[in-house]
């Protein structure tokens, strides 16, 4: 009963130290000027007026539709990409298969930003500064994914691409309509993960992006911290929720598929 | 006799070729398969792997032309120039700083976290919340927080009478404060993974460990650790290799000063590059930044093969 009480007041000590900076940040958004500078914890009468200012000072919420259509091609293409090589690894049995399954996953060695200057300017000459391809495309092979997808993959028992390869259902109707269903939570995971991950994508797009149209939620929060924070830190603040609300409210409806994908990396790695 | 040999190795020469033609066509399926991957993986990543070691042995003008064929000149002024030589110190520091924190850390919150009790998923999902944190948004908040006057942890010293810090003005705090900043972003994915590893334990190691009057401590000790030490490996080798790479906050909460105490590496390759626009020199510093992360990831998994405890 004594170590309940102590796990429990444990629990929430380290639930408030670890979350106390968000809700700081909402208090701190509802805040007035003069209370943010006499360094209040609580705003006297919370108002919204400091979103209000951030959405139309700043085009945030152009910034906010482009972080959502960046994140989503992302998450689109690596679903494509990783499962279609994933099915390769699994379902055909080609020769060489083996060495190039291990070529992808010494793929994962190389930290990505010892390409970003070359994958920079390959963006520059193809006229793709600016565009949602050039965002984009340089994500959509993802080592991981195809590790994490072969490894559920695998699990899928041979008897049903026996039976279906007897009834003389093609590789692709079989990679459509068998592997795919069966694998709905992996996918999930997967999706969620890319999704995140180029929604916290924060060195490419300051790099291929210059202006407003495209340029995604991360990069217009360091615009408007160089234009504002000297005096609307509110502002800054209310910017900074609208932005973590997306990614935090699919990290609650989809943390069990990220601790699945996760831990499949973790566990089976 | 002799008809029916004949008979025997036609029937052999075609299923050769019956199978020779079937392996071929099943390689050209496979490729087709991973064509996409294949082609991406070429185009953004084998592609530029090789162009960045080829950058770095030549002196370039802006965007990338090419003008001479230099050696290793670039790398010998890397290990010469005291920014670099700074840079790689300041790397090193951050992830002795940051990695190490982040683990007992989120290990502590784990093993708090995976007690069955009522609402228990609440304070689970808070705990991996900051896996939904981008780093701009994190970074941003923190700012505020460091911020000289008007922020919450110069106030609360001010009440307990201590003076400011000057968290991320000065040279000898503004790492620290960025390591900070980084431990607080990456808990969450760390609790993630260890709280599975912990789940995956056997519940009837801790039935029998307590009938034989294994106390709690001893429980910790004796199973959770070690059969966890898979886990721990894994978490401590991600985030290693995560904290060489870090970037985003750096460039919101300090721009890799002050007198560059916090010019981390990747920074450092980024100024070099896209500010100083000397592409070749910056191509040396990735190349350094591979080998780093190519030799701690070879060094770990040799350590980890011996000293992990696998199930």
């Amino acid at each position: 009963m004594i170590k309940k009480i102590i796990i429990y007041i444990l629990l929430t000590l380290s639930a408030f130290l670890l979350f106390a900076p968000i809700l700081y940040a909402i208090s701190a958004s509802m805040m007035t000027p003069q209370e943010i500078f006499s360094g209040a914890l609580i705003p006297s009468s919370p108002s919204l007026e400091a979103y209000s200012q951030a959405v139309n000072r700043v085009p945030i919420l152009q910034f906010l539709f482009n972080s959502f259509v960046v994140s989503f091609i992302v998450m689109l293409g690596q679903l494509v990409v990783c499962s279609l090589a994933a099915y390769a690894f699994v379902f055909i049995p080609f020769k060489g298969r083996n060495f190039l399954f291990f070529v992808f996953l010494s793929t994962m060695l190389i930290p990505w930003e010892a390409t970003v200057i070359p994958n920079y300017l390959t963006i520059l000459n193809l006229g793709w500064m600016n565009t949602y391809q050039g965002l984009t495309l340089p994500f959509f092979a993802l080592a991981f994914g195809v590790f994490l997808l072969r490894q559920h993959f695998l699990t899928i028992p041979r008897d049903i691409f026996e039976s279906a390869q007897m009834d003389g259902c093609s590789r692709f109707r079989f990679y459509w309509s068998f592997v795919l269903p069966l694998s709905k939570s992996t996918l999930s995971a997967l999706g969620i993960y890319g999704f995140l991950t180029t929604w916290n994508m924060y060195l490419w797009p300051l790099l291929v992006t210059s202006n407003n149209d495209v340029r995604t939620v991360q990069i217009g929060l360091k615009m408007m911290i160089a234009q504002e924070s000297s005096t609307n830190w509110n502002m800054v603040m209310a910017a900074v929720v609208l932005i973590l609300l997306p990614t935090l409210l699919l990290l609650f409806f989809g943390l069990k598929y990220i601790r699945k994908g996760l831990l499949a990396g973790a566990l089976k790695g | 006799m002799e008809p029916n040999i004949a008979v025997e190795s036609r029937k052999d020469l075609t299923a050769k070729t019956y199978r020779k033609r079937r392996e071929r066509k099943l390689f050209w399926t496979g490729m087709l398969y991973l064509s996409p991957a294949l082609f991406f993986l070429v185009v953004f990543l084998f592609y530029p792997m090789f162009k960045t070691l080829y950058f770095s042995f030549f002196q370039t003008a802006g965007a990338g032309i090419v003008q001479g064929f230099v050696g290793f000149d670039h790398y010998t002024r890397l290990f010469q120039s005291e920014l670099f030589l700074g840079s790689l110190k300041s790397t090193f520091l951050f992830v002795l700083y940051t990695v190490p924190t982040g683990i007992v850390i989120a290990l502590a919150l784990a093993v708090i976290a995976s007690e069955k009790l009522r609402g228990i998923g609440f304070f689970r999902i808070v705990f991996s919340s900051s896996l939904g944190i981008s780093v701009a948004a994190g970074a941003t908040i923190w700012l505020f927080f460091f911020h000289p006057t008007l922020g919450v942890l110069n106030n609360i010293l001010g009440l307990l009478g201590i003076g400011s810090i000057k968290w991320l003005t000065s040279s000898s705090w503004a790492l620290v404060s960025v390591a900070i900043t980084t431990i607080w972003m990456n808990i969450g994915f760390n609790f993630i993974i260890l709280l599975g590893g912990i789940q995956n334990i056997s519940e009837e190691l801790y039935e029998s460990a307590k009938m034989d009057g294994a106390g709690y401590w001893r429980q910790l000790f004796s199973i959770t650790l070690p059969l966890l030490s898979p886990t721990l490996f894994f978490v401590s080798v991600v985030t290693l290799i995560n904290s060489f790479q870090t970037f985003g906050q750096i460039d919101i909460l300090t721009g890799g000063g002050p007198s560059n105490s916090t010019n981390l590496i990747v920074y450092s390759i980024y100024r070099e590059a896209f500010y100083n626009g000397r592409f070749g020199y910056a191509s040396a510093q990735a190349i350094v930044l591979f080998l780093i992360i190519l030799v701690f990831t070879i060094v770990q998994f040799k350590v980890g093969e011996k000293r992990v405890h696998y199930q």
